[in-house]
């Protein structure tokens, strides 16, 4: 797998083999896949909350910027990005 | 199965649950890790008994449950318990030989939320595959195989390796790669219930092993970005033991086909204890209090060499059931470990069980895994 290039429209989606969930006994949001559970961060998981395979990357960081305002979020959220494609836990919706 | 990104605070939850729905199999696998008396547990718990476990595992913390058994589609309840997990929020695995499937189920299981199929196969070839399991099921596996990937599910193969099928591990990898696998698994037999019984005819020799691990891991490189292969050796092999159950009742928690709650599946073979069941306690009092599963939680019940080795940490002393086999006592050291002063006596078991010729090996009977075969080596029950 080669590394996608991630520009401000490239739409993310879920993996299929993953499933992110808020997890009550963990008080986190959780990435679980086979045999695995990934804890994601306070901030990790206000990002994967917002990728619903219809928002571009420009379009979670003008909402997390809304949410969160004053937070220079723009490079957090592509390093986010790039690493939780690296894990596999995300692919991009074909454009089209 | 390591929990990837969990912490040590995390400790002291039951994040995954191995609900073993019933010990009944079409298949007589002689490599099973189901305990040898597994007739004498015949009240299998209900659905309602199965949901109540589901429920009370989730709220202390479980979210990864899979399905075992024996076969859990002998079950016929299975579509309802894996909705019931799939509303509970669990991530959902089948563990599942493939017999007793067919496609009106696999979209059945799809529609109630399943997760995630994992299929066995005994081996590569109808013959030799069809005689490890005692019964005709290799072709209807195949297809099996192609129905879970039809339905979208990855595709997830488990074949357990052992003296009389490694040599064909070659066959076995290319009959997944064309069967278009995502994910195989090749796993060394482990030891207990039938197949410590049958260890002498399937530990492989050191050459055997050498060999497949050499094609396994050409495959690896071969197969990279299109097929995970997963190669697990014996540790029968090695020199330090493997982390069992991340710990005894640190992260696993499994119910047995009669309500018994064991902190791994093979702990029933241990003596002295009374594991608790969930026919008669609430999983919390089971989880946090019962005397079965504070005994070997932390490091206090340790003796040397683990008590002050640093690794302890690390791999928890390893088995507690391969020490108690081996040694006598669950409290040593696991004997893989070459710390052990038990570890040199594993070595010579381990020279004298490949001694042997694989022809010798093959012209001995291997103990399947049957109604009749438990009952007859089950105390106090006739066959
Ligand atoms: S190992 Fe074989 S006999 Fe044992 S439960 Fe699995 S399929 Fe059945
Ligand atoms: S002595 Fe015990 S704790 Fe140390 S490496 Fe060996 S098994 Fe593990």
């Amino acid at each position: 797998m080669t590394d996608p290039l991630i520009t401000a429209d490239t739409v993310p989606r879920i993996a299929p083999l993953f499933r992110f969930q808020w997890e009550e006994a963990q008080n986190c949001h959780v990435l679980l896949y086979p045999e695995g559970m990934v804890r994601l961060s306070g901030s990790a998981g206000e990002i994967m909350r917002r990728i619903d395979g219809k928002t571009p990357v420009a379009g979670l960081v003008a909402d997390l910027s809304a949410a969160f305002p004053g937070a220079d979020l723009e490079q957090d959220v592509y390093k986010f990005l790039e690493a939780a494609y690296g894990h596999g836990w995300l692919r991009s919706v074909a454009a089209g | 199965m390591v929990m990837a990104g969990s912490a040590p605070s995390l400790q002291g939850k039951p994040l995954w649950l191995l609900a073993e729905l019933t010990y009944r199999c079409p298949l007589q696998c002689p490599y099973c890790s189901n305990p040898v008396e597994y007739t004498r547990y015949k009240d299998e718990l209900d659905t309602d008994q199965w949901i109540s476990v589901l429920r009370q595992a989730r709220k202390l913390g479980a979210a990864q449950l899979g399905f075992s058994g024996g076969e859990p589609l002998v079950r016929q309840d299975l579509e309802i318990l894996i909705a019931e997990a799939r509303r509970l929020g669990y991530y959902t695995n089948l563990i599942t030989s493939g017999v007793g499937m067919d496609e009106a189920r696999v979209a059945a299981f799809k529609e109630a939320g399943l997760d995630h199929i994992q299929i066995s196969f005994q081996a590569s070839d109808e013959e030799l595959n069809n005689y490890l399991g005692g019964t005709d099921s290799f072709a209807h596996k195949y297809e099996m195989a192609r129905m879970v990937k039809k339905y979208d599910y990855p595709m997830v193969l488990n074949i357990v390796i052992h003296r009389q099928n490694i040599d064909q591990i070659e066959d076995i990898i290319r009959m997944t790669v064309d069967l278009d696998a995502d994910y195989v698994e090749l796993a060394s037999t482990q030891y207990y219930g039938w197949s410590k019984l049958n260890a002498e005819l399937l530990l492989p020799t050191r050459e055997q092993l050498a060999r497949a691990e050499r094609i396994a891991h050409e495959y690896q490189d071969r197969m990279k970005g299109r097929m995970k292969i997963l190669y697990v050796v014996p540790d029968y092999y090695e020199t330090r033991p493997k982390a069992c159950m991340n710990g005894w009742g640190a992260v696993f928690l499994t119910i047995a086909p009669d309500g018994a709650a064991l902190p791994c599946h093979a702990a029933r073979q241990l003596p002295g204890f009374d594991f608790p069941n969930v026919k008669d306690h609430a999983i919390d009092w089971i989880w946090h209090e019962s005397p079965a599963f504070s005994r070997y939680r932390g490091f206090d019940w340790m003796q040397e060499p683990c008590r002050s080795c640093p690794d302890k940490t690390k791999d928890f002393g390893g088995c507690r059931c391969q020490a108690f086999m081996m040694t006598g006592d669950a409290t040593n050291a696991d004997p893989v470990c070459d710390k052990s002063s038990h570890h040199a006596q594993l070595v010579a078991e381990v020279d004298r069980m490949t001694a042997q010729p694989i022809e010798a090996v093959r012209a001995r009977p291997l103990l399947f895994r049957n109604p009749k075969n438990s009952r007859a080596l089950t105390p106090n029950e006739k066959a």
